[in-house]
């Protein structure tokens, strides 16, 4: 309760600042709009649909770049930490590609696949795909091998082994990355969707882009605000109740 | 649970040894070679344990303890020489040759329920209701019935060997390894374990191989203790410890064996003893 009071005063006090800044008059309304103004404008979008159609376009892109990008990366890390080779080769590739800011990649996407959704897929993807080949990879390096020994006498082999024992004892590092991956794809999505400017669907990045166009600084602000809640709500969803869990069975704060 | 009869059933080839030897190794010798240098582990080693006895297998840290037993279980091959459990060559894991291993090995996404379940889970001949029955009957034998949900994390270092030690008895396996499975607690808790594995062991007949590198420990619990020297592993010198059970740490013909042990191992290696 105390957090909770400490942060809203913190909270409000910055947009009392704000609301501040922008009635001295000091700076033009069109660059600094009023707290008011986004909000009305945000409330407009609501009610008039644009906003809640841009956030499923956006969330569909992110939830299918995001699911192709891991279902190549886990097993690619898997795959990594298995071999000496593999780790010195992909491996390798993975740590260099994952340096590159993922907004480099849209150059490629555009003149490979044009003004279109698979451009978008494309970074998306490969914003995604390294950071979770290297968490996978690291991780799976990391499961004390003391666990399948003991499965093993106990009885254990195969799929019951992977299912049972290698499976759960990854959990942590799975999860962190998973959201390592969430976080970079989420990034990715919104460089793609402000440089690729297609018509088959209106995303928050786009909404960001055509506010610049139009001028439209509420709008640039609302939906920044919009992507900021998004993104920590995507947390606290999808990955606070794994984190909760392990942090129970684990008695750590892992991943 | 049904003890099983020690001189059988041995499944598949009848052979040329003895059935009353539960455990033979026979010849065993093990290299671990590195990039940089090649450690002779073990060298030639025979041990011959028959059904319901209990050895011990003492030596410094280093000396081979841990593989021995990791190639008794058929976690690790052997580069030479072979193990025969029932007469049976050993090849691979089984959970006839249950382990407590020297490092925390419970799982920690399971709690103390579960852990003991996973074993259970293994033996398709138990019904459910069977399983859940042994697994609540082998807490309780270890005194932890008011933490069957508890997690690992929250368990002492003493309860958890506890637990491992449940885990690793409730499947019913005819042999347990235990690898210095009292070697990270503190003397107050570990003696109270010695009463409760000899209670538990008197109970349960099995076959015993337990490793420690503290010579009291070893008199206390075996009906033979082999004690081993390092660089390369070998077994030096066996030892008969004819006290009646159950046995305490404090007797003082107990003391006068562990004496004993200590001067041969002093003998061998010329320094002081490891404890
Ligand atoms: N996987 C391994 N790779 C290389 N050397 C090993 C390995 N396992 C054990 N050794 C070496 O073999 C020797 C015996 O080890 P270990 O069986 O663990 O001894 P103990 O259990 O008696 O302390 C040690 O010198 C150790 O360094
Ligand atoms: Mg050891």
């Amino acid at each position: 309760m105390r957090r909770f009071i400490a942060a809203s005063i913190f909270f409000l006090g910055l947009l009392t600042l704000w609301q501040a800044g922008a009635e001295s008059g000091r700076w033009s309304p069109v660059l600094f709009p009023s707290p008011w103004s986004v909000g009305a404008y945000l409330w407009d979008a609501l009610l008039d649909g644009t906003l809640l159609e841009a956030i499923w376009v956006t969330l569909k892109r992110l939830l299918v770049g995001y699911t192709v990008g891991a279902m190549i990366g886990l097993p690619l890390g898997l795959l990594a930490s298995s071999s000496q080779t593999l780790e010195d080769t992909l491996g390798a590739l993975a740590l260099g590609l994952q340096t590159l800011p993922s907004v480099c990649w849209v150059p490629l996407a555009l003149l490979w696949f044009g003004q279109t959704e698979g451009a978008m897929l494309f970074v998306v993807v490969m914003g995604t795909v390294w950071s979770v080949i290297i968490a996978t990879d690291h991780g799976a390096r990391t499961i004390p091998p003391i666990y399948a020994r003991a499965a093993r006498t106990m009885g254990s082999r195969g799929l019951h082994l992977w299912t049972m024992v290698m499976l759960p004892a990854s959990l942590p590092f799975l999860v962190s990355g998973m959201k390592q991956g969430w976080a970079f794809a989420w990034r990715s999505l919104m460089a793609a969707e402000i440089f690729v400017t297609i018509l088959t669907g209106f995303g928050l990045g786009q909404l960001l882009h055509y506010g610049r166009e139009l001028n439209a600084m509420d709008q640039v602000i609302g939906a920044m605000a919009v992507i900021v809640l998004i993104g920590l709500l995507a947390d606290r969803v999808l990955f606070s109740p794994w984190e909760r869990f392990m942090h129970r069975r684990w008695g750590t704060n892992i991943g | 649970m049904s003890r099983k009869d020690p001189q059988g059933p041995s499944k598949g080839v009848s052979s040329t040894v003895l059935p009353a030897n539960k455990l033979v190794v026979d010849g065993v010798s093990k290299w671990f070679r590195t990039p940089r240098t090649t450690v002779h582990a073990l060298d030639n080693i025979s041990i011959e344990v028959s059904a319901g006895e209990v050895i011990c297998i003492v030596g410094p840290s280093g000396c081979g303890k841990s593989t021995l037993l990791d190639i008794i279980a058929g976690l690790t091959k052997p580069d030479t020489g072979r193990v025969l459990a029932d007469g049976e060559l050993v090849i691979e894991p089984g959970r006839q040759r249950l382990m407590v291993f020297q490092e925390p090995s419970l799982f920690p996404w399971l709690d103390v329920f579960g852990n003991v379940m996973f074993g259970l889970n293994l033996c398709p001949e138990l019904t459910r209701a069977e399983r859940v029955e042994t697994a609540h009957r082998f807490i309780a034998l270890i005194g932890l019935e008011n933490f069957e949900h508890a997690h690992v994390h929250e368990l002492s270092g003493g309860m958890k060997q506890r637990v491992a030690l449940a885990r690793a008895l409730a499947p019913d396996p005819q042999v347990l390894l235990m690898d210095e499975p009292f070697g990270a607690l503190d003397a107050m808790t570990r003696e109270h374990l010695y009463d409760d594995v000899q209670r538990i062991w008197h109970d349960s007949g099995k076959t015993i191989v337990f490793v420690t590198h503290n010579m009291r420990e070893a008199a206390c619990l075996g009906d033979r203790v082999l004690l081993m020297s390092s660089s390369p592993g070998r077994i030096v010198q066996a030892f008969d410890i004819p006290l009646s059970r159950p046995r305490s740490i404090y007797d003082a013909e107990l003391v006068g064996y562990a004496a004993r042990i200590a001067d041969a191992l002093r003998g061998r290696t010329g320094g002081g003893v490891p404890e």
